[in-house]
């Protein structure tokens, strides 16, 4: 088990989320988007200028800015 | 009054192709007071059944940030509808019910369209509506808003809602030991308080918690004294849930309402077939990984731009060349019908030309329209702004600004008319306004006339090259100053890039249509009154106050002059004579006395009174400055796509040269917008007040680069 930020994680690699550490209205766009602690994610895929990143997370896609997957800390099985 | 029900949801959930199969036709679209946020209404009409429907703005929760999630909850507070159809996606129920279950806790009559469900059936994903219903106490329908399955048993179960009319009692969940004893201290709080809300007291005390903004404020105006107490109550509650928990109540509160929704979805409601999950979002994954890779997805998309561009600027063509027609038919039976004189040239030239001019866009705008919708619905656009976002992210814009620019010329020859309502795409503000105000940077098909021209006189030879300078002048400048907005008069945070990427669906046509329709009718309603209005003031400012008669006179001398002494070459003099008092009444009018009044202070960057008559003229279209040089140099009427002999006259006046040429370029990439664009940047901005910065703040701008650019090049240094 190692603990990493959602920006350092790879494609297709999964963990689940340990902690989200923003409030406001970052931090309400996050949760309102199902990013709690305990849901399960995936890197889906990066763009062509490494930002945004794409996450499959309950059967869904969203993007965020890497400055913005900053405040996400996740599990992950291995280290990357 | 008759029975309103609500639509509400989030966004991708199908609610407005639900809204589109219950109400058909029977729409109406306006906007919220005081905010650009659409208002949809419609009818549904079945079985002596007569429902009012009101299409929410989208919205993944009621903590509201942005004016769409403000207009929604204030409606349902304060309209306070007799029943709330929440469109939930089926193959979303986790994340669709976190918003379902908020406005159980605000105690709405809410009845759940269980929508799309076809779809999650095919992924493998069986959902038991019935015990969904039980469990949550609500009625829950299974809907497919695309062929209206389910309207019928939809619309009756909120029928019963509304005649049953029961009140409905509050959810109430638990948050936890610290957060409810927080909740319960503030309710106490609030009921003992002078000051009335709308709100129900747990509702408020949890937003409390939330930090919602408007509601913070709302407090503090009803009972400045409430608010400290709450305040203290959160302050306390919150320093405790740091302490021991290292987080924020509003987290807290966010994971047990998820805590709350995966308890019942774990009571079977939902079954998973694993032989059929794992084709869930097979497709639109297949697709993604060929149009958002990273060197197959720019070439892709490059192509789709170029589709979209060629769609509209191309297909349009006919269509716009019929308006023209009929709007040159009208004006040559105006012609031929109505004698010489002022109401004449009203008719044709303030009216006629005034109603083509607006009518004259309708084309562009559909096609536009229905070009970006089809990439809207299908899901491509959000891939669009997810590929650009770092680009333009660094000049303080948002991925899905690359539409808006496109359109509005960012391929030269586009119009920045339906490019800055390409903007409404865009659904964060700060960034949306930027993208409005420096889009029409772009060259748009009005501004090459005078580019031509210009390249024609003085760059024959460097043509491409010209071009390519012109272009990205225009591209660089736009960026530049919007980043230059975004750190003043736009400056704030930019807005989260957190968004959907929604699976690939086919559209509807039936929504394409209704989609375009809406906004053409809008245009036409809205924009063009205003438009017609300016055309004529424009029409005033060229023609009047008209020559004085003693100058008419001499005209009228010489024209008799030439017809009795000159039988040869009669038509070329009195021609000649036409176009000479035509300049002299330009000059004459109040936009003349306007640019002669200017030339001391537009001699910096090297324009004389004639181009300054001509950039007056070309605020009513960009095309107008070519015309309008034209008469100015007495060549009479100068068609914008035949400047030959226009060319000429420049490139042998001793007051031009190439760097005044290049300093009209510029100026025209960057002054004032036509005032189409303008009025079109103010209705999209939701107040006069934009239109007007972009009035001033373009035309600032462009002259400080002309001056730059002609006072370094008199210098010698560019070598022209």
């Amino acid at each position: 088990m190692y603990k990493l930020s959602l920006r350092q994680m790879q494609k297709n690699q999964s963990g689940v989320i340990e902690a989200v550490r923003a409030s406001g209205e970052m931090g309400k766009r996050i949760r309102d988007m199902g990013l709690v602690p305990g849901t399960t994610i995936k890197i889906q895929g990066r763009a062509p200028l490494y930002d945004p990143v794409a996450i499959r997370i309950m059967g869904f896609t969203l993007t965020m800015r890497n400055n913005e997957a900053d405040y996400i800390d996740v599990r992950v099985e291995e280290q990357p | 009054m008759s029975t309103m029900v609500a639509l509400a949801g989030n966004p991708n959930s199908g609610k407005t192709t639900l809204f589109n199969t219950l109400t058909g036709a029977r729409q109406h679209v306006g906007n919220y007071p005081g905010v650009t946020v659409e208002r949809k209404e419609g009818r549904y009409i079945e079985n002596g059944l007569t429902l009012t429907l009101i299409d929410l703005p989208g919205m993944y929760s009621l903590t509201a940030y942005s004016m769409e999630e403000l207009v929604a909850r204030d409606f349902l507070v304060q309209e306070k509808p007799q029943a709330v159809v929440n469109i939930v996606d089926a193959a979303n129920l986790e994340r669709n019910l976190y918003l379902s279950i908020q406005f159980m806790e605000l105690g709405m009559p809410i009845c759940i369209a269980l929508n799309m469900v076809d779809a999650a059936q095919k992924h493998g994903i069986e959902i038991d509506s019935e015990k969904l219903s039980k469990l949550l106490n609500v009625p829950v329908v299974p809907t497919v808003a695309r062929n209206g399955r389910g309207k019928t048993e939809l619309m009756a179960a909120a029928k019963r809602m509304i005649v049953a009319n029961k009140p409905t009692v509050p959810l109430i969940i638990s948050y936890g030991e610290d957060i409810d004893q927080a909740i319960a201290d503030m309710e106490a709080e609030i009921a003992v308080s002078s000051a009335t809300f709308h709100y129900p007291h747990r509702w408020l005390a949890i937003k409390f918690l939330e930090t919602d903004p408007q509601i913070l404020e709302h407090c503090e105006g009803q009972d400045p004294a409430l608010f400290a107490r709450l305040d203290s109550i959160a302050k306390r509650v919150t320093r405790h849930i740091a302490d021991t928990l290292a987080t924020y109540p509003e987290a807290v509160i966010a994971d047990h309402r998820y805590g709350y929704i995966r308890s019942i979805i774990k009571q079977g409601v939902v079954v998973h077939h694993q032989e059929l999950d794992q084709n869930r979002l097979f497709i639109t994954d297949r697709i993604d990984s060929i149009v958002t890779n990273r060197f197959v997805g720019p070439l892709i998309m490059i192509a789709v731009i170029m589709a979209l561009y060629q769609f509209t600027f191309t297909y349009s063509k006919v269509p716009m060349a019929w308006v023209e027609n009929l709007f040159d038919g009208l004006s040559g039976f105006a012609d031929s019908a109505l004698s010489d004189g002022m109401l004449k040239s009203l008719i044709i030239s303030g009216v006629i030309d005034g109603v083509g001019g607006v009518m004259g866009f309708v084309p562009l705008i559909v096609f536009m329209f229905l070009g970006i919708s089809v990439l809207e619905d299908t899901g491509y656009l959000a891939r669009v702004a997810f590929m650009f976002d770092r680009v333009f992210r660094s000049f303080g814009l948002h991925g899905s600004s690359v539409m808006p620019f496109i359109v509005s010329g960012g391929i030269a020859g586009g119009c920045a008319v339906p490019g800055v309502m390409a903007a409404r795409t865009l659904k964060s503000r700060r960034e949306r306004l930027a993208t409005l105000l420096t889009a029409p940077f772009m060259n748009c098909g009005a501004k090459l006339p005078v580019f031509a021209l210009l390249v024609a006189a003085f760059f024959a030879e460097n043509e491409a090259r010209v071009m390519l300078i012109i272009t990205m002048v225009s591209w660089g400048g736009a960026l530049l100053s919007a980043k230059l907005l975004r750190s003043t008069v736009i400056k704030g945070e930019s807005t989260p890039f957190i968004m959907e990427l929604p699976p690939y669906r086919l559209p509807t046509f039936r929504g394409l249509l209704m989609h375009t329709w809406e906004r053409t009718r809008q245009y036409v309603k809205k924009a063009g009154t205003v438009i017609l209005g300016i055309s004529i003031i424009l029409w005033a400012l060229m023609t009047f106050p008209g020559l004085p008669e003693t100058q008419q006179q001499m005209f009228e001398q010489q024209r008799e002059t030439v017809m009795t002494a000159a039988p040869r070459g009669l038509k070329e003099q009195l021609g000649a004579i036409d176009s000479q008092e035509a300049e002299a009444a330009l000059k004459y009018s109040i936009a003349g006395k306007i640019g002669t009044a200017m030339e001391s202070v537009s001699q910096l960057a090297g324009f004389d009174w004639r181009t300054n008559i001509a950039l007056v003229g070309g605020f009513a279209a960009k095309e107008v400055v070519v015309s309008t040089l034209g008469t100015a140099y007495s060549l009479g009427k100068v068609d914008p796509e035949e400047t030959a002999s226009l060319a000429e006259t420049l490139a042998n006046d001793p007051a031009w040269n190439p760097v005044v040429a290049l300093s009209l370029m510029i100026f025209t990439i960057f002054y004032a917008p036509c005032f189409v664009t303008v009025v079109c940047i103010a209705r999209e901005a939701g107040s006069w007040k934009w239109g007007a910065f972009s009035i001033i703040f373009n035309t600032a701008l462009a002259f400080g680069l002309s001056v730059l650019v002609y006072q370094i090049g008199s210098t010698g240094i560019f070598g022209v």
